[in-house]
């Protein structure tokens, strides 16, 4: 047997002990969650299911919602906003534009969330770009809020996610065969036509891809809320760094967490269930 | 008709991701000691403050070292586990594989607090091995990808030849399997890098003051400060940032390593 396959263990052990070192990561998270706080202790107690009982109250339970619509929103809306680039990208001929498209669109995929996060708090504040364009220009007179907003937040967070769901879509759209809309053009499909009834349901798995991806990406964003939405907008993420770091109360931060993963695991699961017929589509 | 206006689309989107990178470059360059447009004077000082300014100088060499070390075991690790889980079966094989694709699922804060627990508990949670470890974990999962394509490319008649030929399977992946395998593992590596680079939220958790990386150091500037030093780096990060992935682009191909275009094509 192990002629057949030479160094095996070579191969798999140290795979095996990164591995093992996430499951204790993940477990940790999962101890700590039933665990009690003792205030002023750094060591949590024992067992105990305080802490699903507590974030059942308005406050923890309102941020949860948030992050939901959150998710929700800004993935429909990088959605939209990277269909057009990801066809662009995959079908423009010339090499040049073709490499230039990728470049603008995956570079801030490269440039990390701090960085990215605090170009739009330059563009939203104040005296921001946004403002100072729209004041030079005569169209207001007074700053409109778009730091510590929800618009402010979602704007950002889209930018943050749009790369991503390029780089899902263009791998769909790249896969589908050419002459498929060639022949709804010979037979006479305008354009528009050809990509409402060949090409879109064609790309139906990048779309379901996207849209999932976006989510989980949105959920586990921490940068973009906490500096834009600056304590007014808060996601789970910035709830349970400050539960963690500012109330040292860990094993709270680890029971959000894990209601955080259940929650995306079943948010993820029922938009499966309502796009498997749009899926469907793109088999046919 | 049509095609004009999905042209127009295309440049305002184009313009919508680029818009905060431009921003950020200009407010860079001036004078003023606030973010405030339009910039009024020419100057290059924030970029000398940025420059000499003790958190970022300390946080980029951080950066660079669990970055370079993270890819590095990412990538040697990655290949021998993506080649055994590719051409062998083995007991536990789907188990292994779900669980080094895992992170890609679970949000970085949550493997940041875990490890945060668990480095705790073993008394390290102010080292380095606890910051390189979890950037293995997290960068993995895209190094396997760019390794599986590589390794579903290679012609599999190369290596029954070199074996049939009297080769020891030993030799075979040493001088067939590893060059054939050699552009995934540099794109593997350079993606891997340029992830753990610039890895924020399970940084944030598992660093101290002593093992603070760039994006942290940045992070914490902001939320002090508000003058545009912090636009000077970024215009930096920027400009490197975009002249690796246009070499990365020349001779790797960037739409191959990530998966935008279609080989077959």
């Amino acid at each position: 047997m192990s002629v057949k396959r030479p160094f095996l263990g070579l191969f798999v052990t140290p795979a095996v002990l990164i591995a093992a070192g996430f499951v204790l990561a993940v477990g940790a998270v999962l101890q700590y969650a039933v665990l009690a706080h003792i205030p002023g202790e750094l060591e949590p107690g024992g067992f105990s299911l305080m802490h699903f009982r507590d974030m059942l109250k308005p406050l923890y339970a309102g941020v949860f919602f948030d992050t939901v619509r959150m998710c929700l929103t800004v993935s429909v809306l990088a959605l939209l906003a990277a269909y057009p680039l990801a066809l662009a990208l995959v079908r423009v001929r010339n090499a040049y534009l073709k490499s230039a498209i990728l470049i603008i669109s995956v570079t801030p995929l490269f440039l990390g969330e701090v960085i990215r996060t605090y170009a739009w708090i330059i563009v939203l504040g104040n005296r921001g770009f946004v403002n100072a364009s729209l004041m030079a220009l005569g169209v207001i007179d007074r700053p409109m809020e778009l730091m510590f907003t929800r618009t402010g937040v979602v704007i950002a967070l889209v930018h943050v996610t749009l790369p991503v769901v390029v780089i899902m879509l263009a791998a769909a759209i790249s896969h589908i065969d050419r002459d498929l809309e060639r022949a709804a053009a010979a037979l006479g499909a305008k354009p528009l036509r050809a990509f409402l009834t060949v090409t879109l349901p064609l790309s139906m798995p990048g779309i379901v891809a996207g849209l999932t991806t976006g989510f989980a990406w949105t959920f586990s964003a921490f940068a973009t809320p906490q500096l834009i939405g600056g304590g007014r907008v808060n996601m789970l993420s910035n709830l349970v760094y400050s539960l963690g770091f500012a109330s040292f109360n860990f094993p709270f931060a680890a029971a959000l967490s894990v209601a955080g993963l259940v929650l995306t695991g079943v948010s993820l699961a029922g938009f499966r269930l309502l796009l498997r017929p749009l899926n469907r589509v793109g088999l046919r | 008709m049509t095609a004009i206006a999905f042209r127009m689309l295309v440049a305002a989107l184009l313009g919508f991701v680029l818009l905060p990178a431009v921003v950020a470059c200009t407010a860079a360059f001036d004078s003023r000691a606030i973010i405030a447009f339009p910039p009024e004077a020419f100057s290059l000082r924030w970029f000398v403050r940025a420059l000499n300014y003790e958190d970022f100088r300390i946080g980029f060499a951080n950066s660079l070292f669990v970055a370079v070390i993270a890819s590095t075991l990412s990538v040697v690790i990655g290949s021998g586990v993506a080649y055994a889980i590719d051409r062998y079966s083995f007991r536990g094989k789907v188990l292994l594989e779900s669980l080094l694709l895992a992170p890609l699922a679970i949000p970085h804060f949550t493997i940041g607090l875990g490890a945060l627990i668990v480095a705790a508990q073993i008394g390290q949670s102010r080292g380095w091995p606890v910051v390189v470890l979890t950037h293995v974990v997290l960068v993995l999962p895209f190094v396997l990808r760019s390794l599986y394509v590589s390794l579903r490319n290679i012609d599999p008649r190369l290596e029954l030849a070199a074996l049939s030929l009297g080769a020891r399977p030993g030799r075979v992946i040493l001088t067939v399997t590893l060059p054939a395998l050699a552009p995934g593992l540099a794109g593997g590596w350079l993606f891997a890098a340029i992830l753990s680079f610039n890895e924020f939220t399970a940084s944030l958790f598992v660093t101290a003051q002593r093992t603070q990386t760039l994006p942290v150091a940045m992070y914490n500037y902001v939320r002090e400060y508000a003058d545009p030093s912090m636009a000077a780096i970024s215009a930096l990060y920027i400009l490197l940032t975009t002249l690796v992935l246009v070499i990365a682009n020349r001779f790797l191909g960037l739409g191959r390593i990530l998966g935008t275009e279609d080989a077959r094509h």
